[in-house]
């Protein structure tokens, strides 16, 4: 490593001689990113190859089941899933836009609680899931609120380890707008709050949703924090409400890998793939609204 | 004062409460309408506790909901400790246990004002396996499997087990970490729940065990009594000596039923709670759980109850739904 930095070094000395230098730099380059698309290709082959076996209609038709280990799916988990990442987006999504814009629009950087509170939210971008999962227990589901182990707890445990990603990212989107939109919406005599809300957010949308997608899809994998606040690992119905008791796809794979059956092992893999499968649309949409709205703008 | 902070702490859960009491008025009238099974029980009942017992109470829980479609039965597996922590803080009706409730764990359930009943549901055995024809090994003691399985254990030959057995070299099979039966069998042989050597054929596919041990002839393994029942063709059972005078003890039905076959033989327990009883599906449920307790039992391969102790668990459970309806 130490040698290649000393010969792109020395290459970029002796200005447009070319030498061996760029060439190896590349190949460094090139070889970092085959050691990392060829561990993903061998996770996904993997999980392709072992998953198809039970990727039928009953995976997502089917509840589990540990007495008809050949037709059991994971339907109250997909529900379950599904459930949770709406009500994430709903508690995260507009707390989190509405703090970028405050640090970004409104905030004076001079101040030093502003600058204590984005130092915070960096710190906070950081801190392993498990502890939202146990300041979730302790004051939401136990605690103050006592609302117990239901699908609402576990959509505020999601939803307050994806706000700082959140707030993150959608001030990169407004940072992104030129000051120029801005500049202009005041000299027109628009205020503050028009010029925010008709011209810099608009323009900031196609950030906001990828970031807002990006960060939704690390929460669908999340099962450490749901474990402590109530996702069951046996459950046969679909959620009816916030209130309701529920389980998730990352929690089933949870209780079916080490059960005896084979039929239940090849059931995770399939469960680890239809993940994959919602993971990717939801990141295949993030990358379409991102690429739609760019050409407007 | 006291008002306001209760108001405080369910203001939020207001509608659920609500909406169970509803439910579970609805199967009451239901139920003194018409007895023989007309009756539309509905609402949650909330079960956590023991790995161990897990399956057990998701055999239960699945072959109730095929006649109760309206209950929402859920079940956890936080741990036979987890499992009171939760339940003496009133968030589970039923807590699961591999073992009976501890003194201080009761304590705590009593305090918070979480009365419980213990009902055992269940017996649970472990069996060591080794191949056909292994001829030496007919009986070993706590002492020799402890010998063999405890964590710095270097024993690689038969030899080294007992200087009576051959020259044999030792091929260990055994459950992952992740199992109720790791810990049960690490726990009763080496003393200490999750002490075990690491240089064994680790599965969580008790199969890949029967064809590893009777693929071997140094082979030995272990896993649950009932499926040895189910390969017993193809494995040797090994007589347990407990140490504790009763001599070499063969598994069986009976020898677990009865406690002989020990320390590789435990009952298992729920632990509904007075209040969760109150619910009439929470009811219905652990009277489902006794009455057919053969069916559960064998669909989650465990083994079965006695007649006494199906009798005494639903004396039992006679005796607290009269406490009930007295009240």
């Amino acid at each position: 490593m130490t040698a290649t930095t000393l010969v792109v070094d020395q290459s970029l000395k002796s200005g447009r001689r070319k030498g061996v230098g760029p060439t190896v730099f590349a190949v460094a380059l090139w070889a970092c990113l085959a050691i990392i698309c060829a561990f993903l290709f061998f996770v996904l082959a993997v999980i392709i190859q072992k998953g198809l076996a039970r990727f039928d209609l009953n995976l997502v038709t089917e509840h589990p089941s540990r007495l008809r280990p050949d037709t059991s799916g994971v339907k109250s988990a997909l529900f379950g899933t599904i459930w949770i990442m709406v009500l994430t987006a709903l508690i995260a999504l507009p707390l989190g836009i509405a703090a970028a814009v405050y640090l970004e629009e409104y905030a004076d950087n001079t101040r030093w609680w502003n600058r204590l509170i984005e130092l915070n939210i960096q710190n906070l971008a950081a801190v392993p899931s498990v502890i939202y999962g146990i300041l979730t227990l302790g004051f939401v589901v136990r605690g103050p609120l006592s609302i117990g182990a239901v699908l609402l707890a576990g959509a505020i445990s999601l939803a307050l380890l994806i706000l700082p990603v959140v707030i993150i990212t959608c001030r990169e989107a407004l940072r992104a707008v030129p000051s120029e939109i801005r500049s202009g919406s005041l000299a027109l005599g628009a205020t503050q709050w028009q010029t925010t809300w008709r011209q810099v957010l608009p323009s900031a949308v196609p950030g906001i949703a990828t970031g807002s997608i990006l960060a939704l899809s690390r929460a669908i994998g999340e099962a450490a924090p749901l474990l402590l606040v109530g996702a069951t690992t046996f459950l046969t119905f679909n959620p009816d409400g916030v209130f309701s008791r529920y389980t998730v796809l990352p929690t089933q794979i949870f209780s079916l890998v080490p059960l005896d059956r084979v039929e239940f092992r090849d059931l995770a893999y399939s469960t680890i793939l239809l993940l994959i499968i919602v993971l990717l649309v939801m990141n295949a949409l993030a990358i379409w609204l991102r690429n739609r709205y760019q050409r407007r703008w | 004062m006291t008002i306001r902070q209760v108001k405080r702490a369910h203001v939020l859960s207001v509608v659920a409460v609500a909406a169970l009491t509803l439910s579970a008025c609805g199967g009451q009238n239901n139920g003194s309408g018409s007895e023989s099974g007309g009756e539309q029980l509905s609402g949650p009942v909330v079960i956590d506790g023991s790995s161990t017992v897990e399956p057990l109470s998701i055999a239960a829980a699945e072959l109730f909901m095929e006649k109760n479609s309206g209950v929402q039965v859920s079940v956890s597996a936080s741990g036979t400790g987890g499992g009171f922590k939760k339940f003496c803080v009133g968030e589970t009706d039923i807590s699961g246990a591999s073992r009976p409730i501890k003194a201080e764990e009761g304590k705590v359930c009593t305090e918070k004002g979480v009365n419980y009943t213990e009902l055992q549901v269940a017996n649970d055995a472990l069996t060591v396996v080794v191949h056909k024809e292994n001829t030496w090994a007919e009986c070993l003691t706590v002492a020799q499997l402890k010998k063999i399985w405890e964590p710095d254990s270097k024993v690689a030959n038969w030899k080294e087990v007992d200087p009576s057995f051959p020259d044999q070299k030792l091929d260990l099979y055994g459950a992952g970490a992740d199992s109720g039966t790791f810990d049960y069998f690490t726990g009763a042989i080496n003393g200490k729940e999750g002490a075990s050597r690491k240089d064994y054929n680790p599965t969580e596919n008790d199969n890949i065990t029967v064809q590893g041990v009777s693929g071997s002839k140094g082979g030995l393994g272990y896993f649950g009594f009932s499926y040895f029942e189910e390969n017993a063709d193809k494995l040797k059972a090994v007589k347990i000596d407990g140490g504790k005078g009763k001599g070499c003890v063969e598994p069986s039905v009976k020898a677990a039923q009865d406690g002989s076959y020990s320390p590789l033989a435990r009952p298992l327990f729920i632990y509904p709670s007075d209040a969760g009883l109150k619910k009439v599906q929470v009811e219905k449920f652990v009277e489902f759980y006794l009455t057919n307790n053969d069916d559960i039992v064998k669909a989650a391969r465990f083994v079965p109850l006695t007649e006494d102790q199906k009798k005494k668990a639903k004396d039992e459970l006679a005796a607290l739904q009269a406490k009930a309806a007295g009240k």
